[in-house]
């Protein structure tokens, strides 16, 4: 690994092994992602039933599509990290002012340590739950079924790589507005619901109205989940597939450009708190 | 001074606390208002796409939305104390000064932190309510309305007794156990849409486990006026949110065994 790049790294590994520590956190969120996922499935099961012609995406592929978002619920980008804000309050941001690295790329690295952490114990356990214990048990019907073919998994590898890039893109600019204002809650109280809506996490973007669709599916937030599970079981394939990368990736370049403007201006402006 | 005038006292206090930030109160309860209320745009996303389920309309399943999320408002609002027991309580000691007071340690809980911004969620699903009104064939008579106010009374009872138990296993685990959100927040989750499109083992864990169809599902069919598709007597239907009470009740005695055998952390 390149010397420039040490330091970030290193930034990652500690907030990354820091964060796997909290196995009681990751099991309750595993239960109640459990839960969730099997409401989500029987109610779209019950709708399929009613009316299933109606429906974009076949019944077998909205399940796996629950899975995978109950699977990578942690990587959404619904809460700014906290320690920003601890950091912020605490004066403990005078420290990483001190650093001779680049601020931006030392927040990114510490917030995609956090996210990953959180969310690779929770996937694990939800592979294996509804990956390899619902078929054994001869529920297939209701499983997470394996990507579509070898050119999704060969188009679904990046679109996740750039689905979790996305999720801290957009992180940052909410670490940033925490650090002008103090205080966190207020940003999480519209992140929130923002993200599950227009992420695809709630219902997929294609389930809303037939008018809204051109729109919801240029918006960043589409990158998050949308895109690259619609990749999974190539419901977006060939050129479609590539645009959807194409999306992901402009709107990381787009949104980092503006964390690093935003930030900097913060940074210019912070006033240090307390000691 | 007698136990209701101390709880309205608690309640003056809280209140008194958080209109000295009116700003921060009112932006915590929009945003309560947006997270909780996404919900219902993803139920009128699928109706949008799919028409109906299982027989049910937009507005019917509205009402079911609207009656769950009334109920947990409400008992988020009154058992704060219960809901950060372990984390507030036990782990740090202050149980022992609630102990040391000469009054219930249930009152003092109950009393502590009254949360405005949860009256966001009951905004919303007062709302829906309209909404429900509007679209379905409700009928708000005398017996609709008495029956829907047993029902949200009952469903408080049962979300109570479920943080009543989440904060007696703080006895033994001292931090309030997050998993028992399966229950509160999964239990609106799945209360939320009529029981009878589940499946049988989970419509068995919602009426004979935790009992939250007997203050959700069964109780609006009474409002409805319609029979039940799975096959309960009609005059039962009005009677199940008995079950919340007992739940209660149960959840006390569990309480009581912990109280029994506390033991402070020391800190």
């Amino acid at each position: 690994m390149s010397a420039a790049l040490r330091p970030y790294a290193a930034a990652f590994r500690a907030r990354f092994l820091l964060m796997l520590q909290y196995r009681v956190a990751a099991l309750a969120g595993f239960a109640t992602q459990c839960w969730w996922g099997a409401i989500k499935i029987m109610v779209y099961a019950a709708f399929y039933e009613s009316a299933g012609a109606a429906a974009p995406i076949s019944l077998p592929n909205i399940v796996t599509y629950t899975w995978l978002g109950q699977a990578f619920l942690a990587l959404l980008p619904w809460l700014a990290d906290p320690e920003v804000g601890a950091s912020i309050r605490t004066g403990g941001v005078g420290y990483d002012r001190l650093r001779p690295i680049d601020a931006y790329g030392y927040w990114y690295a510490r917030t995609l340590g956090w996210i990953a952490a959180r969310a690779l114990p929770r996937a694990v356990l939800m592979l294996l739950a509804a990956g390899v214990v619902l078929p054994l048990v001869g529920l297939e019907a209701w499983a997470w079924q394996p990507p579509a073919g070898p050119e999704a998994v060969a188009l679904f590898v990046p679109a996740f790589v750039l689905m979790i890039l996305l999720a801290v893109a957009v992180l940052m600019l909410a670490n940033v507005v925490v650090a002008a204002s103090l205080n966190e809650r207020g940003v999480n109280a519209i992140l929130m619901p923002t993200v599950v809506v227009f992420s695809g996490s709630l219902v997929p973007l294609d389930f809303f109205p037939d008018a809204m669709r051109p729109f919801l599916h240029l918006q960043p937030l589409a990158g998050l989940v949308d895109i690259p599970f619609r990749i999974y079981f190539a419901d977006l394939r060939g050129a479609a597939a590539l645009q959807g990368l194409a999306l992901q990736a402009g709107w990381i370049v787009v949104l980092v450009a503006l964390g690093r403007v935003a930030m900097a201006r913060m940074m210019r402006h912070l006033e240090m708190q307390g000691g | 001074m007698n136990a209701l005038r101390l709880y309205f006292r608690y309640v003056g206090a809280s209140i008194r606390a958080q209109a000295q930030y009116p700003a921060a109160t009112l932006l915590l309860t929009m945003g309560h208002i947006g997270a909780t209320a996404i919900e219902i745009l993803g139920v009128f996303a699928l109706f949008h796409r799919f028409g109906e389920i299982k027989g049910w309309t937009f507005g019917e399943v509205a009402l079911f939305y609207a009656l769950i999320n009334i109920t947990f408002s409400l008992a988020d609002l009154l058992t704060r104390g219960f809901d950060v027991f372990g984390t507030d309580f036990v782990r740090t000691g202050a149980f022992d000064r609630v102990l040391l007071r000469p009054r219930s340690a249930t009152l003092q809980l109950i009393g502590h932190e009254i949360r405005l911004s949860r009256l966001g969620r009951l905004l919303q699903g007062l709302a829906v309510l309209a909404v429900a009104t509007r679209l379905a064939p409700i009928e708000w008579d005398a017996a609709a309305v008495a029956i829907a106010v047993w029902a949200v009374t009952g469903g408080v009872a049962l979300f109570a007794g479920i943080l009543v138990l989440q904060a007696t296993l703080a006895f033994w685990t001292v931090e309030s156990l997050e998993v028992v959100n399966v229950l509160t927040y999964g239990g609106v989750q799945a209360a939320q849409y009529p029981l009878d499109i589940y499946a049988g083992w989970f419509r068995r864990v919602l009426t004979f486990g935790i009992p939250l169809a007997c203050v959700a599902y069964y109780p609006v069919l009474a409002i409805l006026k319609r029979p039940d598709p799975l096959g309960a007597p009609d005059w039962l239907l009005p009677l199940t949110p008995l079950a919340g009470f007992a739940f209660l009740a149960l959840s006390f005695v569990a309480w009581r065994a912990g109280m029994a055998r506390y033991a402070s952390t020391g800190s």
